[in-house]
C-alpha cells in the first residue's frame, strides 16, 4: 500500500469509528441510566437493544410501505418509535420481576442483593434472546434503505489519491443519536422528573423522606434505560445485519463503554461508547476482522483491571 | 452438630452413586445413555462453579473459559500428539487450574459487579480467538486400532460410569473442603472480606486456591464433554450458555452445598434435553428460554435454591424437637473451663512493643494523618482520643495494613511492618475490632471466632477449642450457637473481641468498642478488657470521648487534625490546656 492508501484507510476507519461510536454512545447512556439510578447491572441490556432492532425492522416494513417518502425517513422514525415501545416493555418487566430483587425495601444483604439482580437479568437475557429466536427466526436481517448504501464522497484530497466515502444513512443516524442524548441530558438536568431520578440515585432513603416515590423512579429509570438503548439498536439496524443473539456481543460493548466512562456518569458513558466504537473500527488497521470483538473484550478487561473507575470517572469509589 | 452428620453424608453420596450407576446399567437406548452422561458432566461443572462462587460469593459468569480450554485441549492434544484422553483429561484439569490462577491474579482485585463483568469477558474473547485460529469445528479422531486406550467405547454405558466417577470425585472433594478451613475461610470472605483479612485470613491466597480448583474441575469436565460429544465448536464450549449452565444448575439446586449442583443438573438437563428433542424443529430457542425461566423463577421464588428450600420445609415439618436438640447441644462447652493460654509472656527489655515514627497519609488533598510518632509500651492500655476526623481510624488502618502509609515507619517488636497485608500483620500478633462491627452475619458466633482462631492453629479441632475458650473469656458462651446476624450490639462487640483474641494476639487494636453501649454495658466490656490486659496483652483503644476511658487506660495519646497533640497519664491530659482547647474551644479555657 502506498502512503496515501494508508491515510485513506485510516481516515475511512476513523469516520466509521466516529459514526458507529456515536450510536454506541447512545446505547451506553441507556445502560448508564439504569446503573446510575438503580445500581443494577442489567445483563439483558443487549437483548433490549435487539428488541429495538426488530421493532424498528417491522415498524419500517409497515411505515415504508404506507407513507409518502416512507423509505427515506421511515428507518429513523422506526428507530425513534422503538424507544417508547421498549420503554413500556421495560416498565412491565421492572414491575413484574426486577422490583422484587432491587429497591430500597429489599432485606437481603447488600452483596447478595447484587447477585440476585445479576442473575435475574441474566435469566431475562436468555429468555429474550432465545425467545427472539423462536419469534423472529435465526436468519440475519437488516433494514435496507436507499440512504444506507449512498455515500457522500469527500475528496479527492491529498493530491489525487485520497477519496473518502461517508455513508449518508449512518451519518444521519449518528446525528439523531446525538440529538437523543442531548434531549435526554436536558430532561435529566432540567425537569422535575429528572431531579427526582437523580435524587433517588443519590440517596434513595433521603429521597423517600422528601416524598419521592423511589420505586416509581427506579421503574422509570429502567424504562428510560432500555428505551434509549433500543433507539440505539434501531439506528444501528439500518447498517448492521442482526439476529436474535446479537445482544451478547453488544452488552460487552456497552459495558466497556460505561466502565470506560465511569459507572454511573451519563456524559462519561457517551464518550466511553464513542471511544469503544473508535477502538473497534481502528483495530482493523492491525488485527484481522474476526478479532475486532476480541480487541474490545481485551480493551474492556484492561480498563476494568487498571482503571475500574473509568477514564472519565469521578473520584474513586470502591465497588 | 456436623460430627454425626459427617458419615451420613458419605453414605448419601455413595448411595446416590450406586443408584445412578445401577440405573445406567439397564439403559439400552443410546440417546438416554448420552443424556445420563451429560447430566453428570453438567453437575461437575456446577460443582466447579460452586467451589469458587458458591462459597466465596464472587459470581463468575466466565466458567466457559475453563470448560472450553479443557475441551479443546483434549481434542487438539489427541489430534496433534495422539495423546489419549485418559491422560488428556487430567492434564486438562492442570491446565484449567493454571488458567484459573492466570485469570484470578488480575481479576481478584475487583469485587462485586466488576468481578462478574470481567469474568464474562474471558470466554467471549477466547471464543473469537478460537474461531480466528480456524477451530470452528474440531472432531475427535477415531482410533480404530486401540479404541479403549483412547476412551472410545461402543457401549455408551461406559461413559455414564466415567462421568459418574468424575462426579463422585468432585463431590468428595467439595464435601471435604466444605467442612475444612477452605469452606470456612471462603464463607467468611463472602460475608465480609475486610473483616476476614483483618482476622488473619489471606483472602487473596484462598480465592486463588478456589479459582484454581474450580477452573481445574471445570476444565476436566470440559475434556470429558469433548470425548463424549466427539465434536467441539467454539460456541458449544465457550458460549455464554455454558457459563450460564454452570451457574444455573448450582443456583437452582442450591449454592454452597454439594447437593445443589447435582439436584440442579438432574432436574434441568433432562428437562431441556426433552424439550429440545420435542420442539427443536418448531421452536429452536426453547432450551435457552427454559433455562432463563428457571433462573428467574429461582431468584424470585427460592433465591437460596431447591436444596435449602426443601431442607427448610422438612425441618419445619419435623418441628420443635429439632430446635430443642440444637439448643441443648452447646452445653458441654461451659463445663470444661478455659484451657487455652491466651497470656503473653512478659518481656523485660524495656523496648516498646509498637513504635510509630513520622507516619503520614493523605487521601487526595486531605491529610488524614500527618507526621504521627508514638510508642506503645508492652502490657499497657493506651487510649488514643481525639475529636471526629482527627485521624484515629486511619491510624488504625495504617497500623493493621488496610492502608499503606505515604511516609513514616511502623515497627512491631523490632520488625518493620509497613506495607504488609493485613492478614500478615494479624499473624504477627495484631488483632483488631471495628468502629462499625463487621460480623460474618450468616455464621454462628462460634464459627465467627473459629475463623479468627485459624491464625493460631492449622488444625480444625484445635481451632474449635481455642474459639470456645475465647468466647468463654469474653463471657459469650451462652450465645455461641446464635447466628451473628441476630445478636445485640454488646454481644457483637464482644464477639469481635473474641474473634481477635482467638488469634492469640500480643496487641489488640479496639476501634470505638464502647460506641452505642449503655453505661452498664460499658462497665461490663471494660471489665473484660482489664481481664485481657492482665493476661499481658497490650491494648490500644480509640475513643472520641474521654469519660469512660479515664477509668481504664494507663496513658493517653491525643490526636487532632492528624497529628499528636498531647501525650500523658489521664490526670495530665484532663488538665492539659491545649487538649481542652481542641475539644471545647478557646472560650472554655478561662473556666478550666
Amino acid at each position: 500500500m502506498t502512503a496515501a492508501q494508508h491515510v485513506e484507510n485510516f481516515l475511512q476507519l476513523l469516520i466509521a469509528g466516529l459514526v458507529t461510536g456515536t450510536i454506541y454512545g447512545l446505547m451506553c447512556v441507556g445502560l448508564s441510566v439504569i446503573f446510575g439510578v438503580m445500581r443494577v447491572i442489567n445483563f439483558a441490556q443487549g437483548e433490549f437493544m435487539m428488541l429495538g432492532m426488530y421493532f424498528a425492522y417491522y415498524c419500517f416494513g409497515f411505515i415504508g410501505a404506507h407513507i409518502f417518502f416512507g423509505d427515506l425517513i421511515a428507518p429513523y422514525v422506526s428507530a425513534l418509535l422503538a424507544g417508547p415501545a421498549v420503554f413500556l416493555v421495560g416498565i412491565a418487566l421492572h414491575r413484574l420481576l426486577i422490583r422484587q430483587v432491587t429497591g430500597v425495601g429489599s432485606t437481603v444483604l447488600e452483596s447478595e442483593g447484587h447477585y440476585a439482580q445479576l442473575i435475574l437479568t441474566l435469566g431475562l437475557s436468555l429468555i429474550l434472546s432465545n425467545g427472539g429466536l423462536v419469534a423472529f427466526g435465526s436468519a440475519p436481517i437488516s433494514i435496507s434503505t436507499p440512504l444506507s448504501s449512498t455515500p457522500w464522497i469527500v475528496g479527492p484530497l491529498y493530491g489525487e489519491d485520497v477519496l473518502l466515502f461517508i455513508n449518508q444513512g449512518q451519518t444521519i443516524a449518528a446525528l439523531i443519536a446525538i440529538a437523543v442524548v442531548v434531549v435526554f441530558a436536558l430532561l435529566m438536568r432540567r425537569s422535575r422528573l429528572g431531579r427526582a431520578l437523580r435524587a433517588a440515585a443519590d440517596n434513595p432513603e433521603a429521597a423517600i423522606y422528601v416524598g419521592i416515590d423511589v420505586d416509581r423512579a427506579y421503574r422509570i429509570a429502567f424504562g428510560f434505560g432500555v428505551g434509549i438503548t433500543a433507539i440505539g439498536g434501531g439506528l444501528l439496524a439500518s447498517s448492521h445485519p442482526f439476529q436474535p443473539y446479537i445482544g451478547i456481543d453488544y452488552v460487552i460493548v456497552m459495558y466497556a463503554g460505561v466502565v470506560l466512562g465511569g459507572l454511573g456518569s451519563l456524559s462519561g458513558a457517551f464518550f466511553g461508547g464513542l471511544t469503544i466504537g473508535l477502538v473497534q473500527q481502528l483495530s482493523a488497521l492491525f488485527l484481522p476482522n474476526q478479532l475486532q470483538n476480541t480487541a474490545i473484550f481485551v480493551c474492556f478487561l484492561l480498563i476494568i483491571l487498571f482503571k475500574p473507575d473509568g477514564l472519565f470517572g469521578r473520584a474513586a469509589r470502591r465497588a | 452438630m456436623f460430627e454425626q452428620g459427617r458419615h451420613r453424608h458419605w453414605l448419601w453420596i455413595g448411595g446416590f452413586g450406586a443408584a445412578y450407576g445401577l440405573l445406567g446399567l439397564f439403559v439400552e437406548n443410546s440417546y438416554y445413555q448420552l443424556i445420563m452422561t451429560v447430566v453428570l458432566i453438567w453437575a461437575v461443572v456446577g460443582l466447579a462453579w460452586n467451589l469458587l462462587s458458591g462459597y466465596s460469593g464472587l459470581i463468575s459468569f466466565g466458567h466457559a473459559a475453563f470448560f472450553g480450554l479443557g475441551a479443546y485441549f483434549v481434542v487438539l492434544a489427541q489430534i496433534t500428539w495422539r495423546l489419549s484422553p485418559w491422560l488428556g483429561i487430567p492434564l486438562a484439569g492442570v491446565l484449567g487450574g493454571m488458567a484459573g490462577l492466570l485469570v484470578g491474579v488480575p481479576t481478584f482485585r475487583l469485587r462485586g459487579h466488576y468481578f462478574a463483568l470481567a469474568m464474562l469477558a474471558y470466554p467471549l474473547a477466547l471464543l473469537y480467538v478460537f474461531e480466528w485460529l480456524g477451530y470452528q469445528e474440531v472432531a475427535v479422531p477415531m482410533m480404530r486400532e486401540a479404541p479403549g486406550a483412547f476412551m472410545q467405547f461402543a457401549d455408551g454405558r461406559v461413559y455414564i460410569f466415567l462421568s459418574l466417577a468424575l462426579l463422585l470425585a468432585a463431590m468428595a472433594l467439595s464435601r471435604t473442603l466444605e467442612r475444612s478451613r477452605y469452606g470456612m475461610s471462603l464463607l467468611a470472605i463472602k460475608q465480609d472480606e475486610t473483616a476476614a483479612e483483618a482476622a488473619g485470613i489471606d483472602t487473596l491466597l484462598w480465592k486463588l486456591r478456589a479459582i484454581a480448583l474450580s477452573g481445574g474441575l471445570a476444565a476436566a469436565a470440559g475434556g470429558l464433554y469433548a470425548v463424549v460429544q466427539l465434536i467441539v465448536t467454539p460456541l458449544s464450549v465457550f458460549g455464554l450458555l455454558v457459563s450460564a449452565q454452570a451457574l444455573v444448575v448450582a443456583m437452582f439446586g442450591g449454592v454452597g452445598t454439594v447437593w445443589g449442583p447435582v439436584i440442579g443438573a438432574l432436574t434441568l438437563v433432562p428437562l431441556s434435553a426433552f424439550l429440545d428433542a420435542r420442539f427443536a424443529e418448531v421452536l429452536p430457542g426453547i432450551q435457552g428460554v427454559i433455562y432463563g425461566v428457571a433462573i428467574v423463577a429461582v431468584v424470585i421464588l427460592a433465591p437460596e435454591g431447591v436444596f435449602w428450600k426443601i431442607r427448610d420445609v422438612l425441618e419445619r415439618r419435623r418441628g420443635t424437637n429439632g430446635t430443642a436438640a440444637a439448643a441443648a447441644a452447646p452445653a458441654p462447652a461451659r463445663a470444661t473451663g478455659v484451657q487455652t493460654d491466651f497470656s503473653v509472656a512478659a518481656s523485660d527489655d524495656g523496648a516498646p512493643l509498637l513504635s510509630v515514627r513520622g507516619l503520614a497519609k493523605s487521601f487526595g488533598g486531605l491529610r488524614a494523618v500527618s507526621d504521627v510518632s508514638l510508642d506503645v509500651r508492652r502490657g499497657e492500655i493506651l487510649g488514643i482520643i481525639g475529636p471526629n476526623g482527627a485521624g484515629k481510624t486511619t491510624l488504625f488502618n495504617l497500623l493493621n495494613g488496610f492502608v499503606t502509609a505515604d511516609a513514616g515507619e511502623i515497627t512491631l517488636d523490632g520488625e518493620r511492618i509497613n506495607g504488609r497485608r493485613p492478614n500478615r500483620i494479624c499473624r504477627r500478633g495484631v488483632g483488631r475490632t471495628f468502629q462499625v462491627v463487621k460480623p460474618f452475619s450468616r455464621m454462628s458466633v462460634a464459627d465467627n471466632v473459629i475463623v479468627g482462631a485459624y491464625v493460631a492453629t492449622a488444625d480444625l479441632d484445635e481451632a474449635r477449642d481455642i474459639a470456645r475458650d475465647a468466647i468463654a473469656v469474653v463471657g459469650l458462651t451462652g450465645a455461641a450457637s446464635a447466628l451473628a446476624g441476630g445478636i445485640s450490639n454488646k454481644q457483637l462487640r464482644l464477639m469481635e473481641l473474641a474473634r481477635a483474641l482467638a488469634s492469640k494476639p500480643t496487641l489488640l487494636l479496639l476501634d470505638e468498642i464502647f460506641a452505642g453501649l449503655s453505661r452498664d454495658e460499658v462497665d461490663d466490656v471494660m471489665a473484660i478488657i482489664r481481664r485481657l490486659a492482665k493476661l499481658g496483652i497490650t491494648i490500644v483503644i480509640i475513643e472520641h470521648t474521654m469519660q469512660a476511658m479515664v477509668r481504664l487506660v494507663d496513658r493517653f495519646v491525643v490526636l487532632d487534625h492528624g497529628a499528636v497533640l498531647a501525650e500523658g497519664s489521664p490526670e495530665e491530659i484532663t488538665r492539659n490546656r491545649i487538649v481542652i482547647e481542641a475539644y471545647l474551644g478557646t472560650k472554655w479555657l478561662a473556666d478550666a
